[in-house]
């Protein structure tokens, strides 16, 4: 199973592959220059624009480990976590981490969920014994991660009243509605593959 | 009222936060340092990953490679029964969230805000993600590269949410169409 190893090599190749012979092929090559130049600043621009709400989200939760809120939190949803992620050894960070980055995604707290999201990557990482390889509770947490829990979809929204829509919030419950299945639909699918290993 | 809930969420969160850190006794500003410090080191982290996987996205979009793709999975697509004009999203979406928010805002320009498309392009955007962004900024942080069943999962789990959200959102727009004609 080739393919499956190292997935982000051969995607990572051909989509920079194709898109050279492609952009040769339709006379696009100039335009690969510009590209290249603005999205290499754009990385570095991004990285440092999440430098000052990384820092204060988890600053503040800091604040909220030490003084033990975190903690009473974890313990409402422990044993649902108990049953998405089976693997992680009961109080250990990882899990508070997970609970703050689902949380924080609900509420559209984003660069916030970011900062706790890459936490939670890292504790889940000391429970790793390959280092190179995804754990079940890593995959579990970025499959659902990527199903989008954002309960308010606030940039829709603006659109839409951009646009002149008669109710621009109308769709918030639609939203939540298929929200809520895909993270279904994603813990499920996660479980069946968790299972085939 | 749910807007409002996600507008005052933060300033409602770092209110409780602190409150709580005071009323226990904790060095909350010494706490907040200490967490802070973090903000820099992770930021620096990310970024080869974040340049990694805009350079690529940026250069299969400019090159109009995201174009032809769409054009050839086409027939596919519409073998599945995807309404046509929202196949570009479903394809766009995972791997370029502005470039996505440019698809939904031509759906919602050419049929309206409140037109069946309109709205399924609005809510598909609302309940998905940009999976390839996400799964590489998370792996590269903690230097993972065999991302074992993670990304096949992934896009499993969003085909199929596509096609929940288009055949329950397909009923609800006929129930209110029903209800608005009686």
């Amino acid at each position: 199973m080739k393919g499956v190893f190292f997935m982000i090599n051969i995607i990572w190749f051909f989509m920079i592959f194709i898109g050279i012979i492609y952009g040769a092929l339709t006379g696009n090559l100039g335009e690969l220059n510009n590209i290249i130049l603005k999205e290499a600043q754009e990385g570095v621009t991004f990285a440092i624009s999440l430098i000052g709400i990384m820092s204060f989200w988890l600053g503040i939760m800091n604040i909220a480990q030490c003084s033990g809120l975190i903690k009473s939190i974890c313990n409402i949803f422990r044993p649902m976590m108990k049953m998405i992620f089976p693997d992680i050894p009961k109080g250990h960070p990882a899990e508070n981490w997970i609970l703050m980055n689902f949380i924080a995604n609900m509420f559209g707290v984003g660069n916030g969920a970011t900062a706790f999201g890459l936490k939670a990557m890292e504790e889940l990482d000391t429970l790793s014994p390959n280092n190179k390889k995804a754990t079940n509770a890593m995959s579990m947490f970025l499959i659902i991660n990527m199903s989008s829990l954002q309960l308010v979809p606030l940039t829709i929204i603006k659109i839409r009243q951009d646009y002149g829509s008669i109710n621009p919030t109308s769709i918030i419950g639609p939203t939540i509605l298929a929200t809520g299945l895909s993270t279904l639909v994603a813990i499920i699918v996660g479980k069946i593959f968790e299972r085939g290993n | 009222m749910l807007d409002i809930i996600s507008i005052v969420m933060v300033p409602f969160m770092v209110f409780i936060i602190l409150v709580h850190g005071y009323i226990k006794g904790i060095d909350i500003y010494s706490a907040f340092i200490e967490g802070a410090k973090e903000g820099l080191k992770t930021a620096i982290n990310i970024m080869p990953y974040l340049i990694a996987i805009f350079i690529a996205v940026g250069i299969f979009r400019g090159s109009t490679a995201l174009d032809m793709f769409i054009h050839l999975l086409s027939p596919i697509t519409n073998l599945l029964g995807l309404p046509q004009e929202i196949v570009p999203l479903v394809l766009i979406r995972p791997v370029s969230g502005s470039g996505a928010l440019g698809v939904v805002k031509d759906i919602i320009g050419n049929y309206g805000p409140d037109s069946f498309l309109g709205n399924l392009a609005g809510i598909m955007m609302g309940s998905s993600e940009t999976i390839f962004y996400t799964i590489t900024l998370y792996f590269g942080s903690i230097g993972i590269e065999d991302y074992g069943h993670t990304l096949k999962a992934a896009l499993i789990s969003y085909i199929i949410s596509i096609f929940i959200t288009i055949f329950i959102y397909g009923i609800i727009y006929n129930a209110q169409f029903t209800l608005f004609n009686i």
